[in-house]
């Protein structure tokens, strides 16, 4: 059983005591503690079950690679699932659970799946489950789903906050090991602008605990100068407890911050995410060490060797009291040692080389530690815990020689760099024989937009383990950063560590060598993902011989982890299966992010009230004070209607209509996008983007316009009005502002860039109010200061002046077929405007309207709006707009398609009006039915509803639609079946309903 | 006349900064080809200021043209003072194709003051705030959260903030998030 020792731990302060709570248990720890090393400090080896069979599983790693000691961290609103326990700082209060167990960590009835893992191999659900078809949906999944899993999701939203940080800097060290840190001084020496960052909340890395002597002292004392004499530079910035999650394109990189990783009452965000732009990238990742495959290698208790040091060396937690060490290396023996000198059993040290004779044996020897060369394990004895190990000639078939009693294993397969960020961005692997791992390749490093490599890789990233070596491999790199960068050396000289010389690996991917099929269906690639030998056989044997495939096939490499620790053994497996040799057979895709970060992070501030930004009008706290119903039109919010009390949405809709035609209604029209065109081209440039003619038009008039896109589709329409001989001001749609903005300024700027023409969008400097009604003009008159009669200011013009002493331009235009002014007044003078009009009318009965209400009037007069009638394959000529279409012009954007066959066809659907035969309103979006069915054997149809609305003006149901021929068939009768089946009959009329001859609004 | 509303009524929220929201300003939009010396000097006859090279702003008597863009940059100066400019930059750029529109009422203006500034700036903008790369004087149109504003470096900590005045409280309940007390990131500011 693990415990915590009376003595020892170089990072945990016995002072002070956190209290938490482990599965409703209250546990204490120390400060320092992670929350692996307080659990297994507590005796808690013991920390979940696994993906598929439910085998019990504890701790194997000592950071962020760990597979099996993932908890549930948090509650309620600040519950988070799959936090790795060996990377989550121990604080006080804190709450974890275990996961992927029912009803208890202890007794678990899905454990039963480990009884029938043989019938469970890779691929059996996919073989399995596949018939009956229906029965994968109702019965096999949600079962699967239930019994395989990881964390549960939260309830709750969460509680915290987020925030991105955005910098560019030099050079970006990531790692703060002693390759990192000696990289880093050396380009900060040189002078350039460093950041280090250092996913631990430590610096230094591995080399305190591997008692690593740097200059002559001890890696500590080295570590804690160097990081003193870097947070003293200026040009230097120092960062913990953050990881770089992935390397992008052009120097780009996410790292990721846990700045307040704790309920915290300072207001601290819990998550800050770096974007950082870096002319080049230092990744100083150190390696991750290699499990062995041999039988049970997954019973609680077996961990990493490196590991194990740690847990002894940085908490004094001891995995167990007689450890075996099993290794095909010698850096494993500086665990035997460290265990033998903290007073604790190493009853044997297997070792799978025939030949041992590097200085770490020999001081292991000379301490009278038991080696057993040429050895390995067979079986690891026991169930939830480790009870000892049976033992057997590596070269052999598993035929036991000796069995070991024992409560913990420390294997070791050799160490592999860490890659992963290397790769992101395309950086290549070469496969080191000698170490038996893929390193990254220099000469084939991630390329920048200079075709220059933009990553280095230092220290143990680049294969470079021992301390000396990597060391002299930081110093490298950091002479590529400053060559790459034209900068001169500093004056700091590279460090020089001294270490133990040691005698190479022997590659070792099976134990024993010549495993039955018994043993290889109990040895554990992939922890996480209960992925074993025989499941990475069985998809070769099965055809899934590529690397990509086998992964899928398998699900190796798939889980939280991405396979840190399976990848190496898995790929080894495969290419023994294959017959081929490791570097044929290649690794998998390494992509972002190295460890999964918090979808908080990733949308940092953006949520709640800043979710999205909300484009308010300069009279939006007066329709919110009105009881607005709101419509999203584009990011704007627009008054739908005005709920009265006690009124429903449709009758609050049909007081505005039939008060706006019979009194005076308002509409804030500040939405509608202005953008003004000027030059001595300006015309020439209109007549190109409009279909009609809009130079001819006259200072002081408005002429509504339709815009096409190149295909001829119709995509905009508005009121343009011209200025001054050599201005126009065209109106938008509320959507199309920045749209046809963008659209002006691309033909401008890539076609017709002599032309001489200057934009701009003015559409936010104006509050724009429609007043509408038979009464409009008297109520303006109230206001006065300017000539509104019919003569002073005709239909389709325009005059400035000012009303009520604000500064107005009025437009006299109608999208209701009312007498209609609309008032353009600068933004923050709106509110004053509509105040006036409001008080001014009370007794005209002036009432503000909605964006319904005035769907419904334009719809009343037979008005086309973009995005009802207009979907992107709607072309004027469709909405029986020929008239607004110049046949003398040569060209207008859109001309050249709307001549081609498809486009003249007679027989395209075409505008018309419906009107149903019980007056009923029709279904939005209902087809008309014909005769017959088409080829794939579906009803036929011959028209649809574009617009829809009840009319309190006519009480009742009018609509438009297109229509086959539509035109030609007025007074036609068509049939549209409602979803229920049940038909509606509607004749074909002219979709003009309301005052057909225009004399309302000429008035 | 009546009294001009800003977008946020003047609001102002403290925390690593204090933001706040301006009182009226005038300003001009003025488009024209500004690599052509002769427009060059009109277009600085007309506004009364010096035309600021790229990525900058020049200020003289409480006037300041902003670079926008190769072909645009804003006048803003005192409320009263723009329909006198207009005009003046109407007389000055005859004859020179241009457009010169009143926009005082287009856009808000965030006072942004405070150590922490750049801290704060860079959590919502990628562009580069460091000191070397965004000195005072420098303008940058850019992304805050997710809108397009135009940043001022006015001095050392201190930063005005445009945005069209339809987002004018989304800015400033951005910048109000990001200047929230326990957020200092201490990259620029290294004494936080």
């Amino acid at each position: 059983m693990s415990i915590r020792l009376n003595s020892g731990g170089r990072r945990i302060d016995r002072d002070r005591v956190l209290r938490y709570r482990f599965n409703g248990r209250d546990m204490a720890g120390f400060a320092g503690d992670t929350l692996a090393s307080a659990l297994l400090g507590a005796g808690q080896t013991l920390m979940g079950r696994s993906f598929k069979y439910h085998r019990p599983r504890g701790v194997v790693a000592s950071g962020p690679e760990e597979p099996n000691a993932l908890m549930g961290v948090g509650e309620g609103a600040r519950f988070e699932p799959n936090q790795r326990a060996p990377a989550t700082p121990l604080h006080e209060g804190l709450v974890a659970v275990s996961q992927n167990h029912w009803p208890s960590l202890e007794r678990d009835v899905g454990a039963v799946n480990t009884a029938l893992a043989r019938f469970l191999p890779a691929g059996f659900y996919y073989k399995t489950f596949t018939w009956p078809r229906a029965f994968w949906k109702h019965v096999y999944e949600p079962f699967i789903r239930r019994s395989a899993g990881l964390g549960r999701p939260p309830e709750e939203a969460d509680a915290d906050r987020y925030e991105h940080f955005n910098i560019r800097t030099d050079v970006v060290v990531i790692g703060g090991g002693i390759a990192g840190l000696t990289a880093a001084r050396l380009a900060a020496e040189a002078g350039l602008e460093v950041l280090l960052i250092e996913q631990d909340t430590i610096w230094g890395g591995r080399a305190p605990v591997d008692g690593v002597e740097i200059d002559g002292n001890p890696a500590q004392a080295w570590v804690d100068d160097t990081v003193a004499a870097l947070a003293a530079m200026p040009n230097v910035r120092l960062r913990l407890g953050t990881m770089a999650a992935g390397i992008y394109d052009h120097g780009y990189l996410l790292a990721y911050e846990r700045v307040a990783d704790r309920p915290d009452s300072s207001g601290a965000p819990r998550h800050r995410l770096w974007r950082v732009r870096a002319r080049r990238i230092v990744t100083a990742t150190g390696a991750i060490e290699r499990p062995l495959s041999f039988a049970c290698n997954d019973v609680p208790g077996v961990m990493l060797a490196g590991a194990v040091r740690d847990y002894l060396v940085d908490y004094g937690v001891s995995p167990g009291d007689r450890t075996v060490i099993v290794t095909n290396n010698d850096d494993a023996y500086r665990t035997a040692i460290a265990l033998h000198r903290a007073g604790l059993s190493v009853p044997a040290i297997v070792d799978a080389r025939p030949e041992i004779a590097g200085a770490l044996p020999e001081e292991a020897r000379q301490l009278g530690l038991t080696i057993l060369p040429g050895t390995g394990i067979a079986k690891v004895k026991g169930g939830r815990q480790v009870t000892g190990v049976a033992l057997c000639q590596q070269g052999g078939d598993g035929a036991v020689t000796q069995e070991i009693a024992c409560d913990a294993v420390a294997m070791s397969g050799g160490w592999s760099p860490v890659v992963h960020l290397w790769s992101h961005c395309g950086g290549k692997l070469i496969w080191d024989a000698e170490q038996a791992h893929f390193r990254p390749d220099p000469d084939r490093a991630p390329t920048g937009a200079d075709g220059r490599g933009f990553v280095v890789t230092a220290g143990a990233a680049s294969g470079a383990l021992r301390a000396d070596a990597a060391l002299s491999d930081a110093a490298a790199a950091a002479d590529r950063v400053l060559t790459a960068l034209d900068q001169t050396a500093g004056d700091a000289s590279p460090p020089r560590a001294d270490v133990p010389s040691e005698a190479p690996l022997a590659p070792v991917w099976m134990m024993p060598q010549r495993a039955g099929a018994d043993l290889r269906a109990k040895m554990w690639l992939d922890f996480q993902n209960d992925v074993k030998v025989s499941d990475v056989r069985l998809a070769a044997q099965e055809g899934f011989t590529s690397v990509e495939h086998a992964k899928r096939y398998t699900t190796l490499g798939m889980a939280t982890d991405q396979g840190k620790l399976s990848n190496i053994n898995g790929l080894a497996v495969l290419a023994d299966a294959r017959g081929d040799a490791i570097p044929q057979v290649g690794t998998t895709t390494f992509r972002p992010p190295y460890v999964p970060i918090s979808m908080g992070s990733i949308a940092g501030e953006a949520r709640g009230d800043l979710f999205q930004p909300i484009r308010r009008t300069p009279l939006h706290d007066w329709h919110e004070g009105q009881g607005a119903r709101w419509e999203p039109v584009g990011q704007w919010r627009r008054p739908y209607t005005y709920l009265r009390e006690g009124e429903g949405v449709k009758d609050a809709v049909n007081r505005e209509i039939l008060n706006t035609r019979s009194n005076v209604g308002l509409l804030d029209a500040s939405t509608l996008g202005k953008i003004v065109v000027k030059g001595p081209d300006a015309g020439r440039f209109l007549d190109m983007l409009y279909t009609n003619m809009m130079s001819t038009l006259k200072v002081g008039r408005c002429r509504y316009g339709l815009m096409c896109s190149e295909n001829g589709f119709l995509m905009d329409d508005g009121v343009v009005a011209r200025l001054s001989e050599d201005t126009f001001l065209c109106h938008t749609t509320t959507g199309g502002a920045d749209r046809i903005h963008a659209h002006m300024e691309e033909w401008l700027q890539t076609e017709w860039w002599t032309w001489k023409v200057w934009i701009a969008n003015l559409t936010e400097h104006y509050a724009q109010i429609a007043v509408v009604g038979p009464k409009a003009r008297t109520l303006l008159e109230r206001l006065g200061g300017m000539d509104l009669s019919r003569d002073a200011l005709p239909f389709m013009g325009w005059a400035d002046g000012t009303l009520g002493g604000l500064p107005v331009r009025v437009y006299r235009i109608s999208f209701s077929g009312e007498l209609s002014y609309e008032i353009a007044v600068p933004a923050g003078q709106g509110r004053a405007l509509w105040d006036r009009l409001l008080s001014e009318g009370a007794d005209l009965g002036v009432m503000p309207y909605g964006t319904e209400a005035l769907h419904v009037m334009r719809a009343e007069k037979g008005f086309i709006m973009i995005g009802d009638e207009t979907d992107g394959t709607v072309i004027p000529q469709d909405l029986g707009l020929d008239w607004a279409i110049s046949k003398k012009k040569d060209d207008y954007l859109g001309k050249r398609a709307q001549a081609r066959p498809h486009m003249t066809d007679p027989d395209r659907w075409t505008l018309v009006g419906l009107e149903t035969e019980s007056g009923a309103v029709l279904p939005e979006g209902a087809y008309a039915v014909a005769e017959g069915t088409n080829a794939n054997g579906q009803r036929r149809t011959q028209g649809r509803v574009t617009s829809t609305y009840y009319s309190p003006t006519l009480d009742r149901g009018i609509a438009m639609g297109l229509v086959w021929r539509g035109p030609e068939r007025l007074g036609e009768v068509l049939t549209f079946p409602k979803v229920d089946g049940t038909p509606v009959r509607a004749r074909i009329v002219s979709p003009v309903f309301y005052d057909p001859k225009g004399e309302k609004q000429d008035v | 006349m009546s009294e001009i509303a800003t977008a946020l009524g003047g609001a102002r929220s403290d925390g690593l900064c204090t933001v706040c929201e301006v009182p009226p300003l005038g300003m001009i939009q003025i488009r024209a080809d500004l690599g052509a010396t002769a427009v060059r000097d009109a277009v600085a006859e007309g506004a009364g200021v010096a035309v600021p090279d790229v990525l900058r702003a020049t200020t003289e008597q409480g006037r300041t043209l902003c670079w926008f863009s190769p072909d645009e940059v804003l006048l803003i100066l005192p409320r009263g003072e723009a329909p006198s400019a207009l005009s003046a930059l109407a007389e000055a750029m005859e004859g020179h194709h241009h457009l010169a529109a009143d926009v005082s009422d287009m856009r808000a203006v965030l006072r942004v003051e405070g150590r922490a500034v750049r801290d704060v700036l860079a959590k919502l903008t990628p562009a580069d705030m460091a000191p070397g790369a965004f000195p005072p004087g420098s303008v940058r149109r850019t992304r805050l959260g997710q809108i397009a504003a135009a940043v001022r470096m006015v001095e050392d900590e201190t930063v005005e903030i445009l945005c069209f005045r339809s987002v004018a409280r989304y800015a400033f309940d951005l910048m109000t998030e990001a200047a929230r007390e326990g957020g200092a990131v201490g990259y620029f500011d290294r004494e936080a």
